[in-house]
């Protein structure tokens, strides 16, 4: 989960790592108090979960607080590649003398996180490390022995940075890898680090990601700053269809039948599991279908769940079949989901055999599904009938082409 | 032959007391010849069975009473218990560790990972079913109950590697109705860390006579397919891959996550159509449908042999 | 005792279905709550949960030969076999 600048900020300063004297606000009212405080020039910035925000016109300048207001009331009513601004940042202007970049990131390979550091900052690291590698330093470092200073020491002087600055950077990028572990972070940058006039460094900028799966154990910190056990901040908001989905996800503990997200074709699909959801995806659309829905089914879910998830998606506006498909199953039983499918379209008056496309899931408990399948005359497949072939089926029988 | 595991292989069951470890148990003890399980470990059910196997509180007790070092581990405790239980299984001389929990955090499983390599030990997962040499010996839950693995499962000359547990008996069924049967099938797991990638299980098929050829199952997400091709590259290996790739809709989709933790794209590297360029410049054949793996990978193991 | 859902029917026999102990036995066995036991602790058998049935059999284990009857109404009103 992406951190709002303010809040990725604040990650920075509970470090020890030095930030300006910044404040976050909703209302402009607000942000000319915080300019007054400052008292100075002053940078008004958008908090979105989005690039190109300069760009955009998301980050202003202003001389005065009245200024500073006048930009916040713009800005804060400013959306930016479709999200609205969160708040605005009120930070000082800066007398920047050099920017540079610290950054930290998981390399999976490695398995092992890595330090990036570069005098370059300002600008997208994956351009400087294209235009100038000399100036970009990688370091790994262990996940069981302590982190020690001489690490990034290394990392740092690697590009060629030495005198009092690379002593005054050493603790800054030490401190910035520990608060990446410690908080579960899957990236940690500051950019720009900016160097003032008077030698001292100062982060201006923050972008933080926290892992999913970690955040059980960050519950005091998302509690400080403020952020909800419900906000995923996925690269787009949840639909209404995809938080019914969660919905019927939640009703009871056995299996998942959800991971729903939202699409606008007609063809509604039930399908699972992770890899077999992927692949049929794909494989629908390779015919030319047009998938109404993504979700997974997987680790036996009950009869109840796979009716909510088959009604739900039958319910779409726009959706005229539903096709129920799986990889193989051995622990998700054929019979259950058959039977969960079915009695979707009958509580919703419908006749199986006319709305389900097809049904192919093979595997475990597939003799006693097949006979329910048969009763209600759905066209079902075993598993001589390839992913693909199951897929083609269902796009064809949905563009009303004779088989 | 067979990698990582054969008939003779030992292994225990952490967090055997579990639902879903209960029935892996069973499925195991079922297959092949049957599994070796020589303990179970739930702290606290010392003195249980389960299915016949002894439970103990702790690995040191599971040796103890085995009176010789154990072989392997499959881990199905709770994520946040996860960590702990494969340190005490590496400190207590496990070498293979199959961890099927998902939803760990990454931090975890790289410490697990870096312990295992200074110990000398080899973890498969996270997020994973485990490993299946057919007819012999599976550990964990591939392929589910002994009768559906027998199923989709055939002995055979082709390795097959997998990020998506149902997608390695899926691919391997497909094998298996065309006549070519798997020497070993490893599911590896779906998430951004693992403990075992494509290209470090490539030595093991690399060195097994069995093994003629290799089919692995990939999606968007991490740089693991860099790594294979870079490491066919400069291997030289004998062994010709055919590779399927799902997910290519993601491309489309980036910061998205579908499927597994491990398939959401951060870079350029990440994408489907990215990986797919990789893995065709090293000779890796990827094929468009499963259908077509079978003829695919038949193809390049005859042309290797006619060299 | 009969109740029927979509694809499930379980059938007890009145004598059984009055037996306290029985019905104690039942619902403890049952994986899926189809048994439950009234206030009287006489047997009930939970509709909404007749077609959860996953074909275990742990019922017709834990009661005396054919006083319970589970019916798969989609194969002809066969019985599922006692293990």
């Amino acid at each position: 989960m992406r951190f709002f600048e303010y809040e990725a900020r604040e990650v920075v300063k509970r470090a020890g790592i030095p930030v300006t004297d910044y404040g976050f606000t909703t209302e402009a009212s607000e942000a000319k108090q915080i300019a007054e405080r400052i008292g100075g020039p002053t940078v008004i910035k958008s908090q979105v979960l989005t690039g190109g925000r300069m760009k955009a016109g998301g980050v202003k300048f202003a001389d005065t607080p009245e200024e500073a207001e006048a930009h916040a009331r713009d800005i804060l009513a400013l959306e930016i590649n479709g999200h609205m601004p969160r708040g605005v940042l009120v930070d000082p202007k800066a007398e920047v003398a050099q920017e540079y970049y610290a950054g930290v990131v998981w390399d999976g390979t490695r398995k092992q996180p890595v330090m990036i550091f570069s005098p370059v900052g300002g600008i997208d690291i994956e351009q400087v490390a294209e235009e100038q590698p000399e100036k970009v330093g990688r370091r790994h470092f262990s996940n069981i022995l302590p982190l020690s200073d001489f690490e990034a020491k290394e990392v740092i002087a690697s590009t060629g940075v030495t005198g009092s600055a690379l002593n005054k950077l050493v603790p800054i990028v030490t401190r910035l890898a520990k608060l990446f572990v410690e908080n579960d972070m899957t990236l940690a940058e500051i950019n720009p680090l900016g160097q003032l006039k008077d030698g001292s460094f100062v982060a201006l900028d923050a972008h933080m990601d926290i892992e999913n799966e970690a955040r059980g154990r960050h519950k005091k910190l998302l509690a400080d700053l403020g952020v909800g056990d419900e906000e995923t901040r996925q690269a787009r908001e949840a639909t209404p269809f995809e938080l019914a989905g969660e919905e019927v996800d939640a009703t009871d503990h056995r299996g998942v039948a959800g991971n729903v997200t939202e699409f606008d074709g007609n063809l509604g699909l039930v399908i699972g599991a992770g890899g077999g959801s992927l692949t049929l995806f794909d494989a629908v659309r390779a015919h030319g279908g047009e998938p109404a829905n993504y979700c997974e089914i997987g680790g036996n879910p009950s009869v109840a769940k796979a009716c909510g998830l088959a009604k739900l998606v039958l319910q779409k506006p726009g959706v005229d079949k539903i096709a129920v498909m799986m990889s193989i199953v051995s622990n998700t039983r054929v019979d259950i989901v058959a039977r969960g499918v079915i009695k979707a379209c009958l509580e919703l008056g419908y006749d199986p055999a006319e709305k389900i496309a097809i049904f192919r899931i093979p595997g475990a408990w597939e003799e006693e599904g097949f006979k329910i399948l048969e009763k209600y005359g759905v066209e079902y497949a075993d598993r001589s009938v390839s992913l693909n072939e199951a897929a083609r089926r269902a796009v064809e029988k949905i563009q009303g082409v004779a088989p | 032959m067979s990698i990582l595991i054969d008939a003779e292989t030992t292994f225990i069951v952490q967090g055997i007391t579990g639902r879903e470890a209960v029935n892996l148990t069973r499925e195991c003890l079922d297959y092949g010849a049957g599994a070796k399980i020589v303990g179970g470990v739930t702290p606290g059910r010392l003195g249980r069975e389960v299915h016949g196997v002894p439970v103990f509180d702790t690995v040191a007790q599971a040796v103890e009473h085995h009176g010789a070092p154990i072989d392997g581990s499959v881990v199905t405790v709770p994520p946040a218990f996860t960590k702990d239980a494969v340190f005490e299984a590496i400190e207590n001389g496990i070498k293979l560790i199959v961890i099927v929990t998902e939803r760990i955090p990454r931090r975890d499983v790289a410490q697990m990972v870096e312990l295992a390599t200074l110990r000398g030990a080899r973890i498969i997962g996270p997020n994973c079913l485990g490993i299946i040499v057919p007819d012999v010996i599976k550990m964990g839950g591939i392929g589910g109950p002994a009768r559906n693995a027998a199923q989709a499962y055939t002995p055979g000359p082709i390795g097959v590697i997998s990020r998506s547990g149902g997608m390695t008996t899926e691919m391997s069924s497909t094998l298996s109705a065309s006549g070519l049967g798997q020497s070993t099938a490893v599911s590896i797991g779906g998430d951004a860390i693992i403990g075992s990638s494509y290209a470090e299980l490539m030595p093991q098929f690399e060195a097994d006579e069995q093994t003629q050829g290799i089919v692995i199952y990939t999606e968007p997400g991490g740089r693991m397919e860099a790594e294979l091709a870079h490491w066919v590259t400069e291997d030289n290996s004998r062994l010709p891959i055919v590779a399927f790739m799902a997910g290519r809709f993601m491309d489309e989709m980036p910061g998205m996550s579908f499927g597994h933790a491990g398939t959401i794209v951060e870079g350029k590297e990440d994408t489907a159509t990215e990986k797919i360029a990789r893995l065709a410049q090293a000779g890796i054949t990827v094929a468009e449908r499963i259908e077509d793996i079978p003829d695919l990978i038949g193809a390049k193991i005859a042309e290797r042999s006619a060299v | 005792m009969r109740a029927d859902g979509t694809f499930i029917a379980v059938e007890v026999s009145d004598e059984a279905a009055a037996d306290a102990a029985l019905a104690a036995k039942l619902t403890e066995a049952c994986p899926v709550d189809i048994y439950a036991q009234a206030t009287d602790g006489a047997l009930e058998l939970v509709e909404r949960n007749l077609d959860e049935c996953v074909l275990c059999g742990l019922c017709l284990v834990a009661a005396p030969q054919d006083t319970v009857r589970v019916i798969k109404l989609y194969d002809g009103e066969a019985c599922l076999a006692a293990v």
